[in-house]
């Protein structure tokens, strides 16, 4: 090593191994003695739970790749003979169909508790645009693999989602066709699918290593979102965390393996056992549920965004606009503007800004050369939407600026995160239901369109206000000092 | 029991916002639920109901529909001994070849091929159905929402139809079909078939055995998906309750 420092070992074997090659060291360095705050919930267990998901889908998906076939006269049957004549074939593939839901489960679990507790203030952002960057990955994988099967959801599924690329001006019919290998959903797509269904797992790998090595840098936050500041405030990864971690995923096991043994189809849907028909569409062409409340999110911009009010959205993040082009101006003019510093109120620019483009909303079409002015086609809308709500997250740490970490301390912005929780289960019932379903008498694109509203609301305005405006309760003085308090209160509770 | 179903039930929806919820108000009736051996983590197949099952699909629906998915083979799993199996077999013809000449030839079907279907190929089993096909049944059960107990209801929910609803020729009248028309003709009758284990010889009886038939076709192996479930569940239960104390022991000396 560098600092030529390295603790021995006493197994003979292991000594000699680490002095060429310090895996050994390694592996103490960052799962032995790692120091992890000690005061981590079971939420905390779902990354390593994610890491257990993400291995499992891998080895059982490259044992179905030695069976399957990719080829549109083929693909459906060589599933069914994984499933029927393949030894054990019954068990892997259905490990890897419900593994796919439970890997999004962990996953959507861990994405929100990371919101709820700040994880990705800083100095975490980049392990956090890390995490939205698997997210994305995943989205693609998970995508692509339920095209294998070629049963009719694989079908019609690739075909709408490819198809939302053609909503893009100029470019995106070309892209569609490229996507296609052709002028629809064929042969060469299912082949190309294949092949990134194979390889993108490995890129999530790659993405995660990068995530761990992040985390790795700065620790993990925890449920009180304060620094550990000295040995009393954090436990060594092992043996405490390997044995918490380990029950936690014993626990989640036990509900995947309810699914994979007692009803695993539950979570699929009847129409993929049907071979893929181009001539047949599907009554409701519904995506896997973990894809529900995007799919919500794309189904719910019905309208046209005039030109007003682009300009109203504009106005709201005008402050970000602004502080962007003082930093292009400063390296390359030299010169400095006046920028906006983080406290700065910005309410009034959001605020404004939401009542142009509500009020442009409202006139659309009446007033000419403004409201009448389409810039972006109501298609496109729901595209830039969909793929928006995810790329939001990525600014997170920028959006929500406010000192705090934790949503402990932070009751408003607990109570409008956990609506936001609420919210986005809402959205994913919405995107299960028919577009012309119906809710309390009113049409369910209502609530639909509202749903989202709140969704983009929280992000671009709830959490920018708050930033400025939210006192927040006093924080404890260390980790240390609130888990003895907490066990002192318990314990008077007790008596 | 009940009560157990509806926790499962509820909790699917809350977890997984199951994209089946889409389909709990569709336009057919909900397909009414039947009594089947196979139901919940310990049902199993009741192999006289899946060899009368067979005898229903070998007389009456394998005229149309094809179950180009299984061999006569897996019959095995019905309870049949591989002499029976080899007699089934021997009643269908298959064209086998080229043999040393080149040329097909047709020989008696073995355990080792696939069932028979009715029709060369999807274009003849149209022409020979009004440009309807008939979908294989392989996995029927699987490919339709409700399972065994959709078949069921689609065999016994034949009606006269409606005075609004005007049937074309080909067309008839179906309580639990989507939509309500369904090219196939009522296929079944009271004593159409002769069952041998003093069975009821009606409709209903028909339709509960092809169903049960039908959900074996379509999973064949779910008697050992289900028994090895249960061991994987057991298993992992004592290993977290080990896994448990083993933390609880760990963390003694924080708490």
């Amino acid at each position: 090593m560098a600092s030529g420092k390295r603790e021995s070992f006493d197994n003979p074997v292991v000594e000699w191994i680490d002095s060429r090659l310090p895996l050994f060291t390694l592996m103490n360095k960052e799962y032995g003695v790692f120091p992890v705050p000690k005061n981590f919930n079971y939420f905390w267990n779902f990354g390593a739970i994610a890491s257990f998901m993400l291995i499992t889908m891998i080895v059982t998906g490259i044992i179905l790749a030695m069976q399957y076939t990719a080829n549109i006269h083929m693909a459906f049957d060589s599933v069914e003979r994984i499933m029927r004549d393949v030894n054990f074939g019954w068990l892997i593939r259905y490990i890897h169909m419900n593994g796919a839901s439970f890997f999004f489960i962990a996953v959507y679990i861990h994405i929100f508790r990371g919101m709820f507790y700040g994880s990705y203030k800083a100095p975490r952002e980049i392990l956090w645009i890390l995490g939205v960057i698997i997210f994305l990955l995943m989205m693609a994988t998970a995508f692509i693999g339920y095209v294998l099967p070629w049963g009719q959801m694989s079908y019609w599924g690739a075909t709408v989602i490819t198809n939302l690329f053609s909503a893009f001006p100029i470019i995106g019919e070309p892209i569609v066709t490229w996507l296609w290998g052709g002028f629809s959903v064929d042969n060469p797509t299912l082949n190309r699918f294949f092949a990134l269904h194979y390889l993108l797992p490995f890129i999530i790998f790659a993405v995660v290593f990068l995530h761990v090595w992040a985390l790795h840098v700065c620790g993990s936050n925890n449920p009180l979102g304060i620094e550990p500041q000295d040995k009393k405030d954090t436990l060594p990864f092992h043996p405490y965390y390997t044995m918490k971690d380990s029950f936690g995923l014993l626990v989640f096991l036990i509900l995947f393996c309810a699914f994979v043994f007692f009803m695993p189809d539950a979570l699929g849907h009847p129409d993929n056992y049907i071979p893929a028909n181009p001539l047949v569409t599907p009554a409701h062409i519904v995506p896997e549920w973990y894809f529900l409340p995007f799919y919500a999110i794309l189904r719910a911009i019905t309208f046209d965004t005039n030109l007003v009010m682009l300009g109203g959205f504009g106005l709201m993040f005008m402050p970000f606009f602004w502080n962007v082009l003082a930093m292009l101006v400063k390296q390359f003019a030299k010169m400095d503007l006046p920028r906006f510093k983080a406290m700065t109120p910005k309410a009034p620019f959001l605020i404004g800004g939401l009542v142009v483009a509500g009020a442009g909303f409202a006139l659309s079409g009446l007033i000419p050369l403004l409201t009448d002015v389409t810039i972006i086609e109501a298609k496109l809308g729901g595209v830039l939407a969909m793929f928006g709500a995810i790329v939001l997250w990525i600014f997170m740490p920028w959006l929500d600026s406010h000192p705090v970490r934790s949503a402990m301390f932070r009751p408003v912005f607990k109570t409008l995160f956990l609506i936001l929780v609420v919210d986005f289960i809402f959205l994913g019932y919405v995107g299960s239901q028919p577009a012309d379903a119906m809710l309390v008498g009113l049409p369910l694109s209502i609530f639909g369109l509202i749903a989202t509203a709140y969704y983009f609301a929280f992000f671009v305005v709830v959490l920018p206000i708050l930033s400025v405006t939210e006192q927040g309760k006093p924080l404890p003085k260390s980790i240390h000092d609130a888990v003895l308090s907490q066990h002192k209160a318990a314990k008077a509770a007790k008596k | 029991m009940d009560n157990m179903k509806h926790a499962i039930r509820f909790f699917l929806v809350i977890l997984a916002l199951s994209p089946a919820m889409a389909y709990a108000a569709g336009d057919a009736p909900h397909a009414p639920e039947q009594d089947w051996s196979f139901s919940g983590p310990f049902g199993t197949y009741d192999k006289a109901s899946l060899q009368r099952g067979l005898l229903v699909y070998r007389q009456v629906c394998a005229v149309c529909h094809s179950m180009k998915h299984l061999f006569y083979r897996d019959l095995e799993a019905l309870g049949y001994d591989e002499g029976q199996i080899k007699a089934i077999a021997a009643e269908y013809t298959v064209t086998d070849g080229p043999d040393d000449e080149g040329e097909m030839f047709e020989r008696p079907a073995r355990p080792s091929d696939k069932f028979k279907s009715p029709f060369a190929n999807e274009k003849q089993a149209k022409a020979a159905n009004n440009g309807a096909l008939p979908p294989d049944l392989s996995l029927i059960t699987k490919a339709r929402h409700g399972g065994a107990d959709y078949v069921h209801a689609i065999l016994t929910g034949y009606e006269e139809a409606p005075e609004h609803v005007e049937l074309l020729p080909g067309q008839n009248y179906n309580k639990y079909m989507p939509g309500h028309i369904i090219a196939m003709a009522s296929p079944l009758m009271d004593d159409q078939i002769a069952y041998e284990d003093g069975s009821p010889q009606t409709v209903d009886q028909y339709a509960k055995d092809v169903a049960h038939f039908l959900t074996w076709a379509a999973d064949p192996y779910m008697e050992d998906r289900k028994r090895t479930g249960i061991k994987v569940i057991l298993f992992l239960l004592a290993f977290a309750a080990v896994m448990y104390a083993v933390k609880r022991k760990t963390w003694a000396d924080q708490h």
